[in-house]
């Protein structure tokens, strides 16, 4: 009996955490849509994820397209495929590496730091010094910070797209000596355009879960600085896994042929 | 004819778990009073303020501001409400992303759309009524001293002229100076304002400087309630052992671990 009881509370306690996600991700989207919206708070969220984010994304998409062509040359070259390279770079900074790679380091900068500075505002009572002062929570620090994730992590990925694609042609041209015309031709000859919206499309969804992960956990942490400690664990963690999910079941969507 | 009083609390349970924190509290406040409410660590008085501001909702019992009943209100009226409340929490909460004069100003500037130019003349004027001088508006909170920044939360809970204030342990974490700097300023803010206040606290002294009335709360509930200057002969073994800090007496503290 020991076992089932065990096994039903673990159950019972999924169920309350999935409910309680689910209550809070509906109550903070429709605070995006009702005003009264917060343009500063959008603002400095914004400049928080999009500015300040675009060194340590740019570093990973030039060295991952740098990485790319140095491995896809290595493996094309014995089998006489190396003018595939541009090809195969351009495709997987696109549609895989660029939203991904991007969606992760974010979640590692953002989404800790939003945990962390929601989960003290909670253990300190700011949060219920916003309520007091008549400001709804979610709407004061939820809501912008959605909007923001939801807008920034494409952009970013635009950027992340060109600098990857560039690394490769870096790489390719004086590496490998390609001829850089050829190179460039090489890479527009294949692209579709449903190659760069599928990433910008998984790019939003990832924004907004990293920026969801961070505000969940750290609006419900408690018990001091081990909490916010465990929040901030809580929020990378989560929305890294569900970076991961997600981008299988986008793709799916989007290139699956059967 | 009897007048309503300005809060009133019928039979108000909650519980944590299987640990009841309120354990049927009846209590009322009439207007313009200074309620001080004493009781040693963990019997339920910030339980009962969260309570009343509906940052907490209670499992039973009827809560009623101005005689309308508060218990089931949506979140709009909630924040209408909250309209009429002020409150000093007890690590002052101030929210340190913002200068001091902006957390002066919130309420203004956010809860009733106040240009920032003139809440920002109120915060200053409120600044002065507290002591502070306009140089200290443009400090961020962190800058500040525990006394200066309980002061800050004192203007901020007084800044859009509240009905009712709420003080959560106002003196806890000061010297005795800056405590008794901060009971007289409590006192002037609520005859200036002709404002209802609801004090907590487990400091005697402070307790005979602010309160009209008294009252004491034990294991979730309202045990006494008298006038300020009868606490010394209250005929209650309870209040009598509080009062004078007494280890031995019928309150026991629970030392060990069950």
């Amino acid at each position: 009996m020991g076992f089932l009881a065990a096994t039903g509370r673990a159950f019972l306690i999924f169920l309350e955490a999935t409910g309680r996600l689910a209550l809070f991700t509906g109550s903070a989207l429709s605070h995006c849509v009702r005003p009264p919206l917060y343009p500063r708070q959008i603002l400095r969220q914004m400049i928080d994820i999009g500015y300040y984010s675009l060194p340590v994304v740019g570093l990973t998409a030039l060295f991952t397209g740098m990485v790319l062509a140095l491995q896809s040359y290595s493996g094309f070259s014995r089998f006489q495929a190396e003018g595939a390279i541009a090809t195969v770079v351009v495709l997987s900074i696109t549609r895989e590496l660029g939203p991904v790679l991007a969606g992760l380091m974010v979640a590692g900068r953002i989404g800790a730091a939003m945990a962390a500075e929601i989960g003290t505002m909670r253990v300190t009572e700011q949060i219920d010094a916003l309520s007091t002062l008549s400001t709804n929570p979610h709407k004061y620090l939820v809501a912008p910070r959605l909007i923001a994730g939801l807008t920034m992590v494409p952009l970013l990925v635009i950027v992340a797209d060109i600098i990857g694609v560039f690394g490769g042609f870096l790489v390719g041209v004086y590496r490998l000596d390609f001829n850089a015309a050829s190179y460039i031709n090489r890479t527009w000859e294949f692209l579709q355009p449903v190659d760069v919206i599928s990433g910008l499309v998984k790019a939003a969804i990832f924004g907004f879960l990293i920026a969801l992960m961070g505000c969940y956990h750290g609006y419900h942490s408690k018990g001091g600085a081990q909490g916010v400690g465990a929040a901030t664990t809580n929020a990378v963690v989560s929305a890294s896994i569900m970076i991961l999910v997600w981008n299988y079941l986008i793709t799916g969507l989007f290139f699956s042929t059967k | 004819m009897t007048t309503v009083p300005k809060i009133a609390l019928k039979n108000v349970t909650k519980h944590f778990g299987p640990k009841k924190v309120l354990n049927g509290i009846d209590l009322e406040v009439a207007k313009g009073e200074s309620l001080v409410v004493i009781g040693g660590s963990g019997t339920g008085k910030s339980v009962m303020l969260k309570s009343i501001l509906g940052l907490l909702t209670p499992d039973s019992g009827s809560i009623q501001v101005d005689g309308v009943e508060t218990t089931r209100l949506r979140s709009r009226e909630r924040e209408k409400l909250l309209h009429k409340f002020g409150m000093l929490f007890q690590g002052a909460a101030l929210f340190d992303s913002l200068k001091v004069w902006e957390n002066v100003a919130f309420g203004l500037i956010q809860g009733a759309h106040m240009p920032r130019a003139q809440a920002k003349e109120i915060a200053i004027a409120k600044l002065g009524a507290v002591g502070l001088g306009p140089d200290v508006a443009e400090l961020s909170p962190a800058e500040l001293s525990g006394g200066m920044q309980k002061r800050v939360g004192l203007a901020r809970a007084i800044a859009d002229e509240p009905e009712i204030i709420f003080f959560d342990e106002p003196t806890t974490g000061l010297d005795p100076i800056m405590a008794d700097v901060i009971n007289e300023l409590i006192v002037q803010c609520v005859k200036d304002l002709g404002a209802t206040a609801v004090t907590i606290t487990h400091d005697m002294a402070s307790a005979r400087k602010i309160a009209d009335r008294i009252a004491m709360i034990y294991q979730g509930q309202i045990i006494w309630t008298g006038h300020a200057r009868d606490i010394d002969n209250s005929g209650n073994a309870y209040v009598d052992q509080f009062v004078h800090g007494r280890a031995e007496g019928p309150i026991k503290m629970q030392i060990k671990a069950l």
